[in-house]
């Protein structure tokens, strides 16, 4: 008997110690250095505080409880490139980066798209499994799913982390002000609109936005990575 | 005969008005009209529709709330509503003790307001069609260049608590349509696509022809500052924003078959 008690210790202190070797990482309280991590403690080089510990995401599970701030309580339906019909939260679990778009754009959306990609490449390859990089487009009557489709390919964006949305007008309107998005259609065919790339997490929760064209894209890298590190 | 006639419509309306939200609705003739910020070439054209005679009032709002719990005020998600939302009501279903349930229904963000009309088979008007109703004054569907019709609005912009008018309380206009100005700001669904904002300041060809100061001459009506400060705050609020001075009406599109 005390022989298992003093094995489930040695045991216990197994688990603890190795627990403790996780990938604890550090960073200044006062972010001085925006979003720098550290992997051993020490002090902030700038305002001197010692660095705390980031509270490892990793091993959090997934609840079936959706919060009040969650996408995934819009309850529209919406048509994929493939001619699926989805609900925003079947894609639960993924940390998703959206941009709204419409395919015969010629000025921004390019560029946009650009971005959008240029982030894709930043992403190392084991959490990219757990992102999904969305492409809702402004212009549903034009951007049906077979168009969108053609698009994907052109811009070499049919693989499985890309997925393009085309929804109602009204849907459209409801996903744009859930993003603070703001559009217009100048004419048929042509719209101006902010150019935004929203960062959710897994539980659908708005973490970070990245505002204009070909801008420093650091950060957003930062955020995917740190929200799409749940599992290993 | 005309006697029975209006007891017609009186019931008619009496039996509307208890359905839910379903208020009395007036035809629109379509055309094109020159938006504040548009010149010559840039007329917007617009469509026949339907619209809503008076704003939704608190006792439709109400009646919505029952048969919709989602948008119960201890229901309602952060998502679609900020905190102010029917912050006056002293319960889930009862009015505040100041509220009127003739009054137009305020503190409502645009997701409750957009909802609401879908559930009745309407939506949100665009910012053109209300605009565009919302031109005319009791005897001519655009008075924009009229000194006292722009009057009238700035100095309804000047009274203090007017939301808590009783719809039909200002004036009927050209279209048969009330209030649309004299008691709350409204709704629109597009209100997003006014292009100035936080979020889209520097990243969008935005309307700079609309709120520069150049642009003040350069647009098309320059009597119209009352329109100028409508699209300032669409400009500026977000789709969960509830105001005490915001409410709204629905619109129904005709389909044409001609």
């Amino acid at each position: 008997m005390k022989l298992i008690k003093h094995l489930l210790t040695i045991f216990l202190f197994i688990v603890i110690f190795s627990c403790k070797n996780d990938t604890t990482t550090y960073q200044c309280p006062m972010k001085c250095e925006v979003e720098k991590v550290y992997h051993h403690e020490g002090s902030c080089p700038i305002c001197k505080m010692d660095l705390k510990p980031i509270t490892s995401i990793s091993g959090k599970t997934i609840s079936d409880e959706i919060s009040e701030e969650s996408i995934f309580n819009l309850t529209s339906n919406w048509n994929t490139e493939e001619g699926e019909i989805i609900q925003l939260k079947e894609l639960k679990g993924k940390t998703l980066v959206m941009v709204m778009i419409y395919t015969s754009c010629k000025a921004a959306c390019p560029r946009l798209v650009a971005d959008m990609r240029n982030i894709e490449k930043q992403i190392p390859e084991e959490n990219l499994k757990n992102v999904q990089f969305i492409l809702v487009s402004i212009d549903p009557e034009t951007d049906t799913p077979t168009r969108l489709k053609a698009f994907a390919k052109e811009n070499f964006m049919d693989g499985q982390q890309w997925t393009f949305l085309q929804g109602s007008v009204n849907d459209v309107r409801e996903f744009a002000n859930v993003l603070a998005v703001k559009y217009k259609e100048i004419s048929p065919l042509d719209f101006s609109h902010s150019n935004i790339i929203s960062v959710f997490n897994q539980e659908g929760e708005l973490v970070h936005q990245q505002e204009g064209l070909g801008v420093d894209n650091k950060e957003t890298v930062l955020k995917i990575i740190k929200t799409s590190n749940l599992k290993h | 005969m005309k006697t029975i006639f209006r007891l017609v419509i009186g019931s008619l309306f009496l039996w509307i008005n208890n359905v839910n939200c379903q208020s009395e609705m007036v035809y629109i003739k379509g055309g094109t009209y020159t938006p504040l910020y548009g010149r010559d070439s840039l007329q917007v054209s617009i469509s026949d529709f339907k619209i809503d005679v008076y704003p939704v009032t608190n006792q439709e709002y109400l009646e919505f709330v029952k048969e919709h719990p989602k948008w119960k005020r201890s229901k309602i998600l952060s998502l679609f509503a900020d905190k102010s939302y029917l912050i006056n009501w002293k319960s889930d279903t009862e009015l505040g003790d100041n509220q009127n349930l003739k009054a137009p229904i305020t503190n409502i963000s645009w997701f409750a307001a957009n909802d609401c009309c879908q559930s009745q088979g309407k939506r949100l008007p665009t910012i053109d069609e209300w605009e565009y109703v919302a031109m005319a004054n009791e005897k001519m569907p655009d008075a924009r260049r009229l000194e006292n019709y722009n009057q009238y609005i700035l100095s309804w912009y000047e009274k203090p608590k007017t939301f808590n008018n009783e719809i039909g309380s200002s004036f009927k206009n050209y279209w048969n349509v009330w209030d649309l100005h004299g008691l709350v700001w409204e709704w629109t669904s597009d209100f997003n696509s006014v292009l100035i904002s936080g979020e889209s300041r520097k990243d969008v060809d935005n309307d700079s022809n609309l709120f520069c100061g150049s642009a003040a001459i350069g647009a098309t009506d320059l009597m119209n500052y009352a329109a100028f400060m409508r699209y300032a705050i669409r400009g500026s609020v977000k789709a969960k924003y509830t105001m005490k001075n915001l409410g709204f009406r629905c619109v129904k599109s005709i389909e044409n078959n001609n």
